[in-house]
């Protein structure tokens, strides 16, 4: 009888291999793995017999050479001498701007118009229903060619404010907006400390006294917390958290002598105050808008997602209905808003890199463009390209799984 | 009791009083304004100020648009005719019509061929949007990838002859080894498929006539909203099935094949779509073999198949996890092996979840396809900005063109996006 119970030993056969199972994933790895590393050696051999045949070789000492363009719109100091290196880091920088203001406006558009697609007005909820489906249904590179076109063609050009009647004035005589860009008031210190060259350090301080307000608005609010546990009545906090936020920064600002430096007409151009640049806006409002439209579907989705029974249970507990927002229905549609928020923002980045398409100096105009074309280096610069967008992703991905460890429903 | 009454009270109804209709303000158009627009105070602020938006867009733009020019050689020509008036110079689309669709370079005596490639297509995708038509016509989708090549590329017809021949002995070794075993038998017909195209290159330029009965065009004569058509069709197909197989490599309980593909997944999912059509533009062409070249599209194809597939592939990852753990064991349990398992059971319930997440990247992909213009391709908006508004014709006819652009894909994105709307309605089994 025990016989039967036996497995059977028959000895080991080659169609083992694959009919077997406990042998048979072994064997496709392996043939996988040889796939994989003939077809790498191949790819491989021919990278060499083509660069052979080019005269050429894999070396990135092309970064420290002289870039030998000039950069329109540069947030460090760059001239046409200075490095491919740093060509990519202004280009950096410029990806980082856009991107980052290009988010902030997209959340914008997108929460306002998320939530007035659910509004109980019905010529409201048409046309930012309109406004979805227009922008989601046509590609985001048309509209940065569109507002792109806008800056440069409809807007006056700067001799149109030139004479005594003027056929174009500047907004509230502060905004200038141009052909060549858009002129705002820009911000300087007098009294600056490090002299001329001094205004970076200026700034970190201003940061720096905002940063320290952040951590006092949350000391208060801590504060104001515990003596509503302790005694039942929360201490109005409004006005301290106001002065919190305003006093610090404006006695600073006052100290360094903060003055605004206002655009005017010089000779035929514009000079003075801060100039944003036509292909930044475009960029800027194009991704904001077209990405927006993605956000208020999902801010609409997050929001519907909350049952009816929590803002009715939390309206049977008595609470304001702008206490059963804040503590009932906005935690739980955030859980379902944010994870596709923070991809929208992911790919706000990634498609920053459109930027080529109008001219704004990001990473992919100045590593990928003009020093690529330059240089030759091809494969360098790709692969570096490659790596910048890569290590973007990858760190705001983390970012988003730690978040969402958190912020998971904590089930027991 | 009555008499009693009737002497303390002066008057009783005796009958009901007949029906009144409702106040002009709880019915009809009033009611619905009053609920609808005029709700609140804020409310009829937020209707007063949409409305003027309204005014100021329609007012600026459909003057512009009823009064335009259809007839017209250049953008002078236009101006003269509109004499100062507001109007647009639609002139630009019907004189530039050909350009705008089928590029600048495509010759022109050959238009029916990608025309009559086009009413193909949308024969032969009709049954497999619309399953109520009769499934016969599935032939003539299995044809069509061949006869599209064809029509549009010309030259010899045995170069579509013998990629079909090639399908053909696959599916042919496949249908009879996969009775033995899946493995063996899609192994068989990839080996027999790659049999056939090796001896097709050696007997292809041997019997291909001196005058082929199609013109031959080139791949970079191709243009216009056609690129864009022709890139986004044949890179959504291509990529479906690869992106489910990485999606099941994702999956897989082997450590080698499941990292190679999360690397892949995720390498490209990182990185923007322009870096990877700069790598099809001038990276790529290092790794083929020195003597051959291949050509932008079929590397532009390849790229943007595998921007897509990775994709694809986390849409459908999203589909598998969604469904039940009992399904796959119930698989197990029927005594059904890995592949069976696949096709009978898994795939079509996870691919029938994932259908609005591959729509979506379906559309996301068809947008896409304009940035090829940034690697010097001619597709519509390549052509937009080059060739036709770099002409001293049409110099300066921005929003005519742009708008036109925004027209074609709005109407093809917004269809698909209403289809596939249709498809989950019509696919919801589960009652509700």
């Amino acid at each position: 009888m025990s016989t039967l119970s036996d497995p059977p030993k028959g000895s080991f056969r080659l169609s083992m291999l694959l009919n077997d199972t406990r042998y048979r994933s072994m064997t496709l790895q392996v043939i996988a793995a040889v796939i994989l590393a003939l077809a790498l050696a191949y790819l491989y051999s021919n990278l060499a017999a083509n660069l052979r045949a080019a005269g050429l070789n894999i070396s990135f000492s092309f970064l420290g050479s002289a870039a030998g363009y000039d950069i329109n719109q540069t947030l460090i100091e760059y001239t046409s001498q200075s490095s491919n290196l740093r060509a990519a880091i202004v280009g950096i920088l410029n990806t980082l701007l856009v991107a980052v203001l290009a988010c902030v406006t997209a959340t914008f558009f997108g929460v306002i118009a998320g939530v007035l697609r659910l509004s109980n007005n019905w010529l409201v909820r048409k046309l930012m229903a309109f406004y979805v489906e227009i922008f989601r249904n046509i590609p985001v590179l048309i509209w940065i060619i569109i507002i792109f076109t806008i800056m440069t063609a409809v807007m006056p050009s700067p001799r149109d404010f030139r004479g005594d009647d003027p056929a174009s004035t500047m907004l509230l005589d502060l905004f200038a907006f141009t052909n060549r860009g858009v002129y705002v008031p820009g911000p300087y210190f007098t009294r600056g400390l490090g002299g001329e060259d001094g205004s970076t350090l200026n700034w970190l301080l201003v940061i720096a006294t905002l940063v320290g307000s952040f951590f006092a608005a949350r000391y208060a609010s801590a504060r104001a917390n515990r003596i509503q546990e302790a005694t039942g009545v929360r201490p109005k906090t409004l006005w301290s958290n106001l002065a919190i936020w305003i006093v610090p920064v404006s006695v600073l600002c006052l100290i360094l002598g903060l003055s605004w430096d206002i655009p005017a007409l010089k000779g035929f151009n514009f000079s003075g105050g801060l100039k944003v640049g036509g292909p930044l806006i475009a960029l800027w409002f194009a991704l904001s808008i077209y990405t927006g439209a993605f956000i208020a579907e999902n801010v609409r989705a997050g929001i519907l997602a909350v049952s009816k029974g929590q803002t009715e249970a939390a309206a049977a507990l008595g609470l304001r209905p702008r206490r059963v927002m804040s503590l009932v229905v906005l935690p739980q549609a955030l859980r379902v808003i944010i994870p596709p928020l923070i991809s929208h923002y992911l790919n706000i980045t990634k498609n920053s890199s459109l930027a080529i398409a109008v001219g704004y100096a990001d990473i992919t105009a100045t590593l990928g463009g003009i020093t690529l074309n330059q240089t030759g280096r091809a494969i360098e610069c790709v692969l570096l390209l490659m790596a910048f967008y890569l290590i973007i992703s990858l760190l705001i991905s983390a970012g988003m799984n730690v978040y969402n460890s958190t912020m998971k429903l904590k089930e027991r | 009791m009555s008499d009693t009454h009737a002497q303390s009270v002066a008057f009783v109804r005796e009958s009901a009083i007949p029906q009144q209709p409702a106040p002009a303000s709880a019915v009809g158009p009033v009611k619905w304004l009053r609920e609808n627009l005029f709700a609140t105070v804020p409310n009829a602020v937020l209707t007063i100020f949409s409305l003027y938006v309204l005014y100021f867009v329609l007012s600026s733009t459909l003057p512009w648009i009823l009064n335009g020019v259809w007839d017209a050689n250049s953008l002078a020509e236009c101006r003269e005719i509109l004499q100062g008036t507001s109007g647009a110079c639609f002139a630009v689309l019907t004189e530039r019509w050909p350009q705008l669709i089928f590029g600048f370079k495509y010759p022109s005596t050959e238009y029916w061929r990608p025309a009559l490639a086009f009413a193909f297509m949308l024969l032969a995708i009709a049954p497999v949007l619309f399953f109520d038509l009769p499934r016969k016509l599935l032939v003539f989708t299995i044809l069509f990838p061949f006869v599209a090549y064809w029509l549009i590329w010309g030259g010899t017809i045995w170069i579509s002859i013998f990629a079909m021949a090639g399908f053909a002995a696959a599916y042919v070794v496949y249908s009879r080894l996969v009775g033995q075993n899946f493995a063996l038998g899609f192994f068989g017909g990839v080996a027999a498929a790659v049999i056939v195209w090796i001896i097709a290159s050696y007997v292809v330029p041997a019997i291909a006539p001196e005058q082929p009965l199609l013109e031959a065009v080139p791949s970079r004569d191709l243009g216009g909203y056609m690129l864009n058509m022709m890139l986004g069709i044949t890179c959504v197909s291509l990529s479906i099935p690869l992106g489910i197989a990485l999606a099941l490599g994702r999956q897989s309980s082997m450590p080698l094949i499941k990292w190679i593909c999360v690397v892949f997944i995720e390498f490209v999912r990182g990185v923007p779509l322009i870096t990877l059509l700069f790598v099809a533009s001038v990276m790529l062409a290092y790794f083929f073999p020195p003597e051959q070249t291949v050509d932008l599209f079929l590397r532009v194809v390849i790229m943007i198949t595998m921007f897509s597939a990775a994709y694809i592939a986390e849409v459908i990852r999203g589909g598998l996890a969604a469904l039940p753990k009992g399904q796959y064991e119930a698989a197990d349990s029927l005594g059904l092996d890995y592949a069976q398992a696949m096709r009978l059971i898994i795939l079509p319930q996870a691919l029938k979840i994932s259908i609005p997440g591959i729509v979506n990247v379906a559309v996301g992909l068809f947008k896409d396809t304009t940035l090829v213009s940034v690697i010097s391709m001619f597709d519509i908006i390549g052509m937009i900005r080059g060739p036709i508004l770099a002409s001293t014709d049409w110099n300066g006819v921005y929003w005519e063109l742009l708008g036109f652009a925004c027209l074609v894909f709005f109407v093809v994105c917004y269809s698909i996006s209403q289809y596939s709307q249709w498809l989950e309605r019509r696919l919801a089994t589960d009652h509700r």
